[in-house]
């Protein structure tokens, strides 16, 4: 279980409140958004859409399900198939109403996706645990099918596949294809990278702010409800929380951002998709396993769970040219899966309460430093 | 000391008079080609081989003094057949600057289509990805030479109506697809469809999901539907299920039909001798008969340079992924002459691409006489309308049983364009103009 931490000397009740006590964390904290909101300027090596959108896209579906599972206590194995929800949404709105402004496609997407979640977390109030996995399963495997078998959903092409239609955001292009046509590559190069910086930019703002949102909402009377039920449903139900209200709510709020998740995967990431594929099992389990690493009930675990996961494999990949040794790719594969699957092994056996709370063991031992009792 | 210094001196001396005689080659003079392969995962067996044959080619060419002395270099990075992680890929190498991109995988080609003309990077989907991408005038990038799936499905119907007696005969047969669930196994069904209404047979539309290990569902229905006919769509794994599952229910082999991705060797090994008789579409001969391949085992092989193992040389699939680079290069070839070049850029080799025109003649240079049929592009068609074999298992090899069958370019091409314009709409694309 990961605790909140007292902090430091308080003066006052908005200093008690503060999202983060610690001055030390505050400052690591602002000094990592500022590094952050730079970083792309300085990055030259054509890993920003590569790897840190990607990044981003993860760690909100983490988010979302970290509020589900994490904060709320039902685990759930559907999250990719929410995500494709949100994606296809955004797909639908933005083809159906040109006009709409990208942004507001977002975050309607999301909504679509929590209508959803809501559908598939009724069960959640008959059935717990384990069962209630297999129940998200179906989800996951309803949702999927209806990706490839509903062809409104894709617009009734043939190949099934959605792309992500032109759209501009105070006169920048952020999605969609860049025409090419009568550019020279020096000119184009000018522009995909604007595209690319642009696409951070929105990702990068829209996973703070729902960052943001998701730490006040598990902080306040929402999330400690969600916590009641989490550690004993019926003591919770005794002392007044509704379960039914309580247990939809986390469905709802997680969808939304697996929704969100999802369409930004498509509209900044993928720019084209097919939905059987893109959001199968496979990555339901990732996410899961993001949230688990990162520290299940933990904001910043999310954060973290999604960096392991997203960014070791690449690492792996890269670290023998590194070292100037030629490893056969097919051998890379296969050590990338041992390696990761040691690793998560090691972690969850070392720390159960994943990386946040391995940072929270860290800041303390900090804390007590260098006489430690 | 002396002598290092001397032999330094000497060297500067000999570079820096020979520019003025002769273009040099030196050591920059590469051309860089991405390999997206996956040698892991359900599409291991298929991808193994392709992957190996284009290697193979690659340092073939390379061993015989490279693309008019330009050496060409590359670099694999494994998708699993996975279309985020190709894209990864994709993303990854394209720090290197390739001038071409052979997805294998029509789920990665459509996610490339939409990148291709700004990052200038021409997609060559040999026989995969998105037909109507043929239309060279809505996709100037996107090229499927030598053919694709729309022309080999009306071929099949051609085969199949030749083998009932005639195109007429159609009418009331029940012909039964087996399809991979993804934007590749519905390639086909635009154009069946259309063939239906015309010739009249019974189309029956049956979906395997990814990986497709599991047909138990799908064998039932076609025991329960007797098809004339059969036309698998599959790849991977889920071809030898479905080829084995076929065997089991006592299909008759010879009237099933795969697609040039469902008949290679590992696809039907795992049935082995009860195979026999399957059979399946390509674009090229099966077989390392041909005298490149001879001196390409001599060249590489014996040098102790293969990608793979000899025996695999020849393979159906080997064949293919050497025949892919064999059309980069004839592209990169003539891009080099027209521009007067050493290494060629995305644009230049994008021309190339267009301008193909491999005669037979050029192919008996190769060494690949009789192995296709000469290929030439244009403009408007990035396809070159090529016709479609029929190859059969005889339990041990491939064998071609059949004439170069035309595709019926009168159904297919309006079809390509019809759908390459409403994409161009979609998208606001404005159409080349190719007169």
């Amino acid at each position: 279980m990961l605790y909140r931490e007292s902090g430091q000397f308080k003066t006052s009740y908005a200093a008690d409140q503060a999202i983060f006590p610690i001055l030390q964390d505050k400052v690591i904290v602002w000094g990592f958004i500022v590094l952050v909101f730079l970083f792309p300027f300085f990055e030259t090596t054509g890993d920003l859409k590569s790897l840190w959108i990607l990044l981003m896209v993860n760690a909100m579906a983490a988010l979302g399900l970290n509020i589900l599972t994490g904060y709320c206590g039902q685990v759930s194995l559907g999250t990719a198939g929410f995500m494709g929800c949100g994606a296809f949404a955004a797909f639908k709105l933005a083809s159906e109403f040109p006009e709409l402004n990208i942004i507001i496609v977002v975050l309607l997407s999301g909504l679509a996706s929590a209508a959803i979640g809501i559908l598939f977390g009724l069960p959640s109030l008959r059935i717990k645990g384990l069962y209630l996995a297999v129940a998200t399963l179906a989800a996951q495997f309803f949702l999927t099918w209806s990706f490839i078998k509903i062809p409104w959903l894709y617009n009734h092409n043939t190949s099934g596949t959605i792309t992500a239609p032109p759209r501009t955001l105070f006169g920048q292009q952020v999605t969609g294809p860049i025409p090419g046509r009568g550019l020279s590559a020096a000119e184009l190069d000018v522009i995909k990278r604007d595209v690319v910086i642009s696409q951070y930019m929105i990702c990068l703002v829209l996973l703070i702010v729902f960052a943001l949102i998701a730490k006040n909402l598990v902080r306040g009377r929402l999330g400690r409800s969600w916590m009641a039920i989490r550690d004993m449903d019926i003591a919770a139900e005794l002392i007044g929380i509704r379960p039914l209200r309580t247990k939809l709510l986390a469905f709802a709020v997680s969808s939304y951002y697996c929704g969100v998740a999802g369409s930004m995967l498509f509209l900044f990431y993928l720019g084209s998709l097919e939905g059987g594929e893109a959001f199968s099992i496979n990555d339901s389990f990732l996410y899961l396993f993001m949230v688990i690493i990162g520290g299940l009930g933990s904001i910043a675990g999310s954060f973290m769970g999604a960096a392991f996961i997203t960014l070791l494999p690449i690492l792996l990949i890269r670290v023998p040219g590194w070292l100037g040794l030629t490893i056969h790719v097919e051998t890379v594969t296969h050590l990338q899966f041992m390696i990761l699957g040691a690793l998560i092994l090691f972690f969850l056996i070392a720390e159960p309460n994943g990386l946040a709370r391995l940072w929270q063991i860290a800041k303390e031992k900090l804390r007590l430093w260098p006489f430690p009792h | 000391m002396i002598r290092k210094l001397t032999l330094g001196l000497a060297a500067t001396a000999i570079l820096a008079t020979t520019p003025a005689v002769i273009a040099p080659v030196s050591a920059e003079d590469t051309q860089f080609f991405p390999a997206l392969v996956y040698r892991t995962g359900p599409y291991a067996p298929n991808g193994i081989p392709t992957a190996n044959g284009m290697i193979d080619y690659i340092k073939y060419v390379n061993a015989k003094g490279g693309v008019n002395g330009v050496k060409l270099t590359w670099e694999e990075c494994e998708t699993g057949y996975n279309t985020k992680r190709g894209v990864e890929c994709y993303e990854r190498l394209k720090a290197k600057k390739p001038v071409v991109v052979f997805p294998y995988s029509t789920g990665i080609t459509y996610q490339l289509i939409p990148k291709a003309p700004s990052d200038k990077i021409v997609i060559h989907s040999m026989g995969y990805g998105r037909t109507d991408a043929s239309d060279g005038r809505v996709f100037p990038w996107v090229f499927t030479t030598p053919t694709t799936y729309w022309s080999q499905a009306s071929a099949f119907v051609k085969y199949i109506g030749a083998q009932e007696g005639g195109l007429d005969k159609l009418k009331g047969k029940k012909i039964a697809l087996i399809y991979h669930n993804s934007a590749y196994g519905k390639e086909p069904i635009p154009t069946l469809q259309t063939l239906e209404k015309k010739y009249g047979y019974k189309l029956t539309l049956l979906a395997v999901d990814h990986p497709g290990q599991e047909q138990k569902s799908t064998w039932l229905q076609v025991r329960r539907l007797r098809p004339d006919w059969i036309l698998l769509w599959g790849w991977g794994v889920m071809n030898q299920v479905a080829i084995k599952e076929a065997v089991s229910i006592g299909f008759k082999m010879d009237h099933m039909i795969g697609v040039w991705w469902s008949g290679a060797e590992p696809d039907v090994t795992p049935a082995g001798e009860s195979a026999k008789g399957y059979k399946a579409g390509t674009f090229h001969a099966p077989g390392a008969d041909f005298p490149l391949h001879k001196d390409l085992v001599k060249v590489v092989y014996d040098a102790g340079n293969g990608t793979g193992k000899k025996e695999g040389v020849g393979d159906v699939l080997w064949n293919r992924g050497m025949f892919n680079m064999v059309i980069a290069i004839e592209a990169m070839r003539a891009a080099q002459a027209k521009y007067n070049v050493k290494v060629v850029n995305g644009d230049q080799f994008r021309w190339g691409m267009e301008n193909l025109n491999i005669t037979d003649a050029r192919l008996k240079e190769l060494g690949l006489e009789g192995f296709t049929k000469p290929i030439s592009t244009s403009c408007a068609d990035h396809e070159g309308k090529g016709p479609v074999l029929i190859q059969q298992w005889d339990g041990k090899t491939w064998k071609v049983v059949s004439e170069w069958i035309a595709p019926m370019d009168d159904v297919v091409r309006p079809m390509i364009e019809a759908s390459a314009a409403k994409f161009a709409k979609a998208n606001n694309i404005q159409m080349r103009d190719c007169k």
